[in-house]
């Protein structure tokens, strides 16, 4: 990400015009930088060990894994002796596209992303806009608790949720009683089910999108809203010409963030629906670990897990040419 | 207000603002939409709070009770009964300070030797941090579960804690705090012949401490909340970390009658220690994910 990198420099600034800093690039090849750099070549590399260790371990060799994996019939009996899973090409991948689950598992996830991910970086940034409009009483009370959720487990969240859509005792079914409503069973139901798990997810992650877009908008310099309340800009125009412009940094990072963590959904459907009405609430991720764990077809667990991760890599990649463009 | 009464150019726009009807009517519908929001936000967290000690009359009442006209604790005893609470906080209490404490050490390290240090091989041990940072957990799942086994590491707390030792976030967290330290202070200290140990140890590392808060804060949350893994990696219900016994209990078909009262009761120990944690220091948080996020 370059927004990362970009930041590299600027802390040091000042003290560089006094001693010579050996940066990365930039300074020409002297002396002095040459003896430094060989100088932390062993420091530089015993730093890094322990991370790199767990990486290569626990990331790394992983990821490979899972693709030789996805490429073999690996099953219950492979546990014990991964060595003998037999190489079955590339049957699991075509097996995945003919797999009726699946392929509901995909369009599931799918629209839980489409319409959650919006959903979430919208509230957010209402929440934000309305935070920062100038308001200095009870602020960081309104932050604390629209920032709530986010810091609880998913799984406590959920089973707070089923129990308020709960259609006997819960806490919706009983509100629409007074009023005289009858409210529909949202998890019992196969068109409910989905929306409700993903008001759910906005409800949680409403939160994280709005700190970082707090952070975003305080970036914005008064100067520059000053100037443009002086030219004569109605609050919308504001909106619309300064906030969202200058924003988009801010929302390259969310919106890419939200999208990976609502691409992976599992805790929601596992612990509210276990992925039904019929199916109507399977996910990418539950349908894997169902596959993977409870019917220990790794191989083809394999596959799915491959198959999401490339749509993760897409989705990203395409976020990050879409929204950096029009920078 | 009188910090921005001396400053010339806000002091116009802010006092217009408390006079003008207009501006008014705007902040009291800001206000209004806060409020509704949050709301919504802390219904749900109020709700179980208020129903883990209700009796089972009122928690099936229609309409629904807000406060229970009698507070019991029925529902936290049959939780103590139906599951083991004492041995599943203590193992997402063990695991989440091991894993926070490798997580300070081994982050901070990296992030020094990326801020500080010049090596060969800096450019592309970043690029590997900034892909970590992307790469979501599922995708290792079944190949760490088949080395574990294979290293009969199912059921232990190394494999919950081992994993999650050295995040790329914090890494990245780490690297940005430590390249705002001066480098001659560092200079200074290599004059004086320290050693680069020395220099993270006891220059670096203090000068970093409000980082190193803020990282144990995220470590110790997201630990404590993971679910996935622990899911996996455990089938011994002594080895359960508390979601994965909360979800268990709440999964399991067995359990299901009249166990809603027992159940908020659980999301209630679960969230409470959370939320506490959270109030009190919520300064670290937002100061946390601004500078991970947009530096």
């Amino acid at each position: 990400m370059s927004t990362t990198t970009a930041q590299a420099g600027t802390p040091g600034a000042g003290p560089d015009a006094v001693v010579p800093k050996a940066q990365d690039d930039g300074a020409g090849p002297d002396r002095r930088r040459r003896d430094r750099l060989s100088r932390h070549n062993l420091a530089g590399w015993l730093f890094s060990t322990p991370f790199l260790v767990l990486f290569l371990t626990f990331m790394a060799f992983p990821i490979v894994a899972t693709l030789l994996m996805s490429f073999t019939d690996f099953g219950l009996r492979n546990v014990t002796d991964p060595l003998s899973a037999q190489f079955v090409g590339l049957d699991n991948y075509t097996k995945l596209f003919q797999d009726d689950k699946f392929l509901k598992a995909l369009f599931n996830t799918g629209y839980f992303v489409v319409l959650g991910v919006p959903l979430t970086i919208g509230s957010g940034l209402a929440a934000a806009v309305l935070l920062n409009s100038g308001i200095d009483r009870l602020r960081t009370f309104f932050r604390v608790g629209f920032y709530a959720p986010v810091v609880t487990a998913i799984v406590a969240v959920a089973v707070i949720w089923r129990f308020v859509l709960d259609p006997s005792e819960g806490l919706i079914a009983g509100l629409g009683h007074q009023l005289g409503v009858q409210t529909p069973d949202f998890l019992g139901s196969e068109t409910l089910a989905m929306p409700s798990l993903i008001m759910m997810a906005v409800w949680r992650n409403m939160g994280s999108a709005m700190v970082l877009f707090l952070a975003g908008l305080q970036a914005i310099p008064t100067e520059v809203r000053e100037a443009a309340r002086i030219d004569g800009a109605g609050i919308f125009q504001e909106f619309r010409r300064i906030t969202v412009p200058l924003l988009r940094p801010t929302m390259l990072y969310v919106a890419v963030m939200t999208t990976i963590g609502f691409l992976n959904v599992f805790e929601e459907p596992f612990v509210m629906t276990d992925g039904g009405p019929s199916d109507s609430t399977l996910t990418i991720s539950l349908h894997m670990y169902r596959e993977g764990f409870d019917f220990f077809h790794m191989g083809y667990a394999s596959a799915m897990a491959y198959v999401l991760f490339v749509i993760v890599l897409a989705i990203t990649t395409l976020q990050l040419r879409l929204l950096k463009d029009k920078t | 207000m009188s910090t921005t009464e001396t400053r010339a150019p806000l002091a116009a726009p802010a006092s217009r603002a408390r006079r003008d009807p207009a501006a008014r009517a705007r902040r009291t519908l800001v206000y209004v939409l806060l409020t509704l929001g949050l709301i919504v936000t802390v219904a749900p967290f109020a709700w179980m709070a208020l129903s883990s000690f209700k009796t089972q009359r009122e928690l099936g009442a229609s309409p629904p009770v807000w406060l229970p006209s009698e507070w019991t604790l029925d529902n936290f005893r049959e939780l103590l009964d139906r599951m083991d609470v004492g041995q599943a906080l203590f193992n997402s209490l063990l695991v989440a300070v091991f894993v926070t404490v490798c997580n300070l050490l081994f982050c901070s390290m990296l992030g020094y030797a990326l801020a500080k240090l010049n090596f060969a091989g800096k450019r592309p041990i970043f690029g590997i941090v900034l892909g970590a940072l992307m790469v979501p957990g599922n995708l290792m799942l079944l190949p760490m579960f088949v080395m574990m086994s294979a290293m009969g590491l199912i059921d232990s707390y190394a494999a919950l804690i081992l994993p999650f030792a050295a995040g790329a976030f914090g890494v990245f967290l780490m690297r940005q705090f430590i390249q705002a330290i001066p480098d001659e202070l560092l200079e200074a200290a290599r004059m004086d012949g320290a050693r680069e140990w020395y220099i993270f140890w006891r220059i670096v590392l203090p000068l970093v401490k409000p980082a190193l808060a803020t990282l144990s804060i995220f470590v110790f949350l997201g630990s404590w909340n993971n679910f996935l893994w622990p899911l996996v990696a455990t089938n011994d219900p002594g080895k359960y970390t508390l979601p994965v016994a909360l979800a268990t209990f709440a999964t399991d078909p067995t359990q299901a009658d009249g166990s809603n009262g027992v159940l908020m009761a659980g999301a209630f120990l679960v969230v409470l220690p959370v939320l506490l944690v959270f109030v009190l220091l919520q300064r670290f948080f937002t100061q946390g994910i601004a500078t991970a996020g947009l530096k």
